[in-house]
């Protein structure tokens, strides 16, 4: 299983990999808010949270299919399904491989861009937390959706339209712990409540896309 | 080693083979064969329990080596690499052995999407090797590889059936093998299936 997390890690920070293709869409995203808007500072401050969540969340949905979808169509998924290793590992490496390449870099660089948007450094710092406490869910839930869309040619928008709702709860928790800081309000119970999210995804995806594997390579 | 009774199988709904029966005990190749779209395909996932069957009873080990149409090599991984991790993966032996088995060593630091479909096959072949597994299960494996690789190819299978394995293979070449049964699948034809030709449901 380890083996299979750093092959993908690997995977994706070589040519072709998509690693970083995450992070510039983040970025472009970030900065084209500030053109829409207007150059009012203050107004920045308010909507960066959420302009800094949604970015973040949209940016993990670009490299969602191919999670499953490489190894599906060179047969790599077919041979791992008849090694030892159960689809449950298969499902936690990849999902693993897939926050480490995507959502722990969006979680660091998320403060950097904060900047753009007038977000000051301890509002920042929350931010970066609630990122790294709940991009987790996003990369599970993302690949649980990778796994039920699988060999369906062109699967990616069916792919955006299942998981964009379940990632709703991660995002109102998430804007919400960095909007309270930002007010000077208690956010614990917000950053608890995003880290049950993906301590619950990680405890029972495995085994619907286990099953979602497995039915869709039959 | 491997056990088939009253074994029926199904694609997209549509039963294409029934009531296959048939025994493999370590040392032995079987060789299946049969038409385009019988159902070989079919029958292979299903021993590789990659799909379930219809009915019937398949006795096979808790793992096989499964080799497809596809390799399943990746393309900016090196030839060493793609084996390194699929023993890794198998906890099988160390992949010098499959090197020297299909002639890859002088490949061994190409990436492996700059191969040819033969050196590729060759080593989608020699995966099977650094697996470790008694129980080959392999799709058409001498397709696109040459006469001296087919070679290759039967002193591996060779050497694995005299250690202690066993293979069933679909195949359309003769494989010219000692200790290979053939066993013809088209008795097992399910009755109402479509034919595989359009040439044939012309006549009909």
């Amino acid at each position: 299983m380890i083996q299979l997390f750093l092959r993908d890690v690997g995977l994706s920070v070589r040519s072709g990999g998509g690693f970083g293709l995450a992070l510039i869409f983040f970025l472009i995203v970030v900065t084209l808010i500030p053109f829409a808007l207007g150059p009012d500072q203050s107004a920045l401050a308010v909507i960066a949270p959420g302009v800094l969540w949604l970015g973040a969340l949209l940016a993990c949905l670009l490299s969602l299919d191919r999670i499953f979808g490489l190894d599906f169509e060179d047969g790599t998924l077919d041979l791992l399904a008849t090694s030892p290793l159960p689809l449950e590992a298969v499902y936690v490496a990849k999902a693993s491989a897939h926050w480490l390449t995507t959502g722990l870099p969006l979680s660091l660089a998320a403060p950097v861009l904060g900047v753009l948007l007038n977000l000051d450094y301890e509002t920042g710092k929350i931010l970066c937390l609630s990122l790294l406490l709940g991009t987790p869910a996003l990369s599970l839930i993302g690949a649980f959706g990778a796994s039920l869309t699988l060999g369906v040619k062109r699967g990616g928008l069916l792919l955006s339209l299942l998981v964009l709702p379940l990632y709703v709860p991660s995002l109102i928790f998430g804007s919400q712990a960095v909007r309270l800081v930002g007010q000077g309000l208690e956010f614990d119970v917000a950053l608890i409540l995003l880290s049950a999210i993906s301590l619950g995804a990680a405890a029972i995806l495995p085994f619907a896309s286990g099953a979602a594997l497995r039915i869709n390579l039959r | 080693m491997l056990q088939v009774s009253n074994l029926s199988v199904a694609r997209g709904g549509m039963t294409l083979l029934c009531g296959v029966v048939f025994s493999l005990s370590a040392g032995q190749v079987l060789v299946l064969r049969g038409a385009n779209g019988l159902g070989k395909t079919t029958l292979l996932r299903c021993i590789s329990r990659l799909q379930d069957s219809v009915e019937g009873q398949i006795i096979a080990p808790e793992t096989v080596a499964y080799s497809g149409h596809a390799d399943g090599l990746k393309g900016q991984m090196t030839v060493l690499e793609n084996l390194v991790f699929w023993a890794s993966i198998y906890h099988g032996p160390s992949p010098n052995v499959a090197l020297d088995a299909y002639n890859l060593h002088r490949l061994a630091d190409r990436p492996a999407a700059n191969l040819s479909a033969g050196q590729k096959r060759r080593l989608g072949l020699a995966r099977l090797q650094v697996s470790g597994c008694a129980l080959w299960v392999m799709d058409e494996p001498t397709v696109s590889l040459d006469v001296h690789n087919v070679a290759l190819f039967r002193a591996a299978l060779n050497q694995h059936v005299q250690s202690g394995g066993a293979a069933v293979i679909t195949t359309h070449i003769d494989l010219e093998h000692a200790s290979a049964r053939v066993l013809d699948l088209t008795r097992f034809k399910a009755r109402g299936v479509a034919s595989s030709s359009a040439f044939e449901e012309a006549l009909e």
